[in-house]
């Protein structure tokens, strides 16, 4: 008896030594490459050609984030991305709520005529093309509104955030009804106010959407540099990155000064800091929200 | 991570059957209808107008004209398609990365949530699931400029770790050769989602009654037969589910990545779908040619989604719809 509880275990032991060191290597391969990253955004540039950054920069320099950020072209698209991103997060979560609110209330009589009308945008799409046209007719081309304006309101979302309305009790409506209350004001004063752990995940998801997207710009924003983001920047970068290998001119591509690019940063150190700007708000926020994710996923697998 | 169960609740209710539209009851729920139906005609202009520009699928389409006045050629673009050696080598193209990347994202989020699941210390554990999380929050631009780094030849630390373990001698040029580009988007995109992916089987795990746990123990059950027989068997209902959504988007999964790092050399078999879309839709500015590929991909995944949610039913699993 004895015996076999000792074997079990060491072969526990053995397991939980192999699952630790794989969790440890699985941690090393997701994190090297961004703290890769950040070493080579401090390092100076002429040194990073060198080779040989590994976890810490050789030789310290900030050029390369002054060389992002005097730059007029880069500071303006931080900026547009920063605006889309709050403006599409703040009229989303608003907007998506209070349609959810309608769509909790069982007594409401378009209310599954609205949620089905809802529920099938997520099974099919028009397509890049039909979209593409409807945009330009509206005369949202090369206008920042179609950052915001085209997905104010998203099926899923709006799935999410019903579903957990209909966790509150509703004896809440029923009492602020029967004191005289109108939907529109249950819906400030009492709903919205209640539903924030779950628009805490949601605007995370529609923030996270918003700020990293880079297809919207360059389909129907190409045409004006003063509305390019971030995200659009960066892939300009790479683009020319894999049409020449190693090109001073690629600096140009972001607008960084000749003189500038041929003395202190190279392409290859302007990338790896342009991508920290993209990349460190939205790794500021997400550990701090994630014990809410698995609500607003649970509800994607939500048998119709 | 909060004990929930799986919702298999009807995303559309059964209606309450007395409710009737009539004119007392819009009038008592005016506010109601103030505060929804704004964003009913939203929707319909925005999802479900652009669908007259299907119509462009079967005319040969020139921007000048109204939607109306164009000539129209009924199926010759899709005749065009499906006679077009570079849009079948593109449709290749898009199934195979599809699969690849189905395949690879399920397998890996299972085990990944499997061994999570084992792990005893609840810090470490968050830890681990918190770092596994990140890549999930970058942009497939930010990740294609880091795959590209890892895999350069000048210095890149694939390169550079395999010739340290001398399983190759000189570096690979994994980025400039078409043989290798459907593996290198199957990777970037485990990468990228493995750890996000565990989220739902973390979850239903969770769900799974601790007593089936103990009575196994009581029958002799080791580690490994509980996590075959009970953990693995708990999940197979959220595995079967998100199964089909995928298959019905196998289409669709192909732009972003393949976009971001193909390159000249790699055309061949990097180019998707969206792409081939993009670059003679848009590029070329042949809407209706553009728009046939749209309507075929759009049809072919829901025709897929119902496939897959019918056999699910056939052979007893749960299922979508």
């Amino acid at each position: 008896m004895i015996k076999s509880i000792k074997r079990i275990n060491i072969g526990d032991m053995a397991f939980n030594l192999f699952n630790t060191v794989f969790m440890l290597l699985l941690a090393v391969v997701t994190l090297y490459p961004f703290i890769n990253t950040i070493a080579v955004s401090f390092n100076d540039g002429m040194d990073t050609i060198r080779g040989g950054i590994y976890l810490w920069p050789r030789v310290f320099s900030l050029q390369n984030y002054k060389a992002v950020f005097i730059t007029g072209t880069v500071f303006n698209a931080f900026f547009i991305s920063v605006a889309r991103t709050v403006l599409a997060t703040v009229l989303n979560i608003f907007f998506t709520t209070m349609l959810a609110y309608t769509l909790s209330r069982r007594e409401y009589v378009f209310r599954k005529f609205i949620t089905v009308v809802f529920v099938m945008t997520m099974y099919f799409n028009a397509g890049i093309i039909p979209n593409y046209l409807l945009i330009r007719d509206l005369h949202l081309m090369n206008n920042f509104l179609v950052y915001v304006v085209p997905s104010l309101v998203a099926a899923f979302n709006l799935i999410v955030i019903r579903t957990y309305i209909r966790t509150l009790p509703d004896s809440l409506a029923e009492s602020a009804k029967i004191d005289g209350a109108g939907d529109f004001r249950i819906f400030m004063q009492i709903i919205f106010p209640l539903c924030m752990p779950v628009l805490a995940t949601v605007a995370l998801f529609v923030a996270v959407g918003s700020w990293n997207s880079w297809f919207d710009t360059f389909l129907y924003c190409s045409g004006r540099q003063e509305l390019s983001t971030l995200q659009y920047e960066l892939m300009k970068l790479l683009a020319s990155a894999t049409q020449t290998n190693n090109n001073p001119a690629m600096a140009n591509a972001v607008g960084v000064d000749a003189q500038t690019a041929r003395n202190l940063v190279t392409p290859i150190s302007i990338r790896a800091a342009i991508t920290i700007v993209a990349s460190t708000p939205i790794l500021l926020v997400y550990p701090f929200l994630q014990k809410h994710f698995v609500v607003g996923l649970s509800v994607g697998s939500v048998k119709e | 991570m909060p004990n929930i169960k799986l919702r298999t609740e009807n995303i559309l209710e059964v209606s309450n059957p007395k409710m009737r539209i009539s004119w007392k009851t819009i009038v008592h729920q005016k506010q109601l209808i103030f505060m929804s139906f704004p964003f009913l005609l939203y929707i319909l202009l925005f999802s479900y107008a652009p669908l007259w520009g299907w119509l462009t699928a079967f005319q040969s389409y020139t921007p000048a004209k109204g939607i109306f006045e164009q000539q129209w050629v009924g199926f010759k673009q899709f005749e065009f398609l499906f006679t077009d050696e570079r849009f079948i080598r593109m449709l290749r193209n898009t199934i195979a990365m599809s699969v690849i990347n189905l395949v690879l994202s399920f397998v890996t989020a299972i085990i990944l949530a499997l061994l999570l699941n084992e792990l005893k210390n609840m810090l470490f554990k968050r830890t681990i699931q918190t770092i596994s999380y990140l890549p999930h929050f970058l942009s497939w631009v930010i990740v294609a400029s880091i795959v590209q780094t890892c895999l350069s030849t000048e210095g890149g630390i694939v390169n550079e770790v395999l010739m340290k373990l001398h399983i190759i001698d000189a570096p690979i040029l994994w980025l400039s050769k078409g043989e290798y580009f459907w593996g290198v988007i199957g990777a970037a995109n485990v990468w990228k989602e493995v750890g996000w992916n565990t989220i739902i089987y973390l979850a239903a795990i969770a769900a799974i009654d601790p007593a089936l746990y103990e009575a196994a123990e009581i029958d002799g059950a080791n580690r490994f037969h509980k996590m075959r027989y009970i953990t693995l068997q708990g999940i197979r209902p959220t595995i079967m589910v998100l199964l089909i959504m995928s298959i019905g988007n196998i289409l669709n999964s192909g732009f972003e990545a393949q976009y971001l790092l193909r390159n000249g050399m790699v055309l061949d078999w990097s180019d998707t779908i969206d792409i081939f879309v993009l670059r003679y839709g848009i590029g070329n500015g042949n809407y209706s040619l553009g728009t046939a590929a749209g309507i075929f991909k759009s049809i072919a995944n829901i025709i897929l989604l119902l496939m897959a949610n019918y056999t699910a039913k056939k052979i007893g699993e749960e299922r979508l719809i």
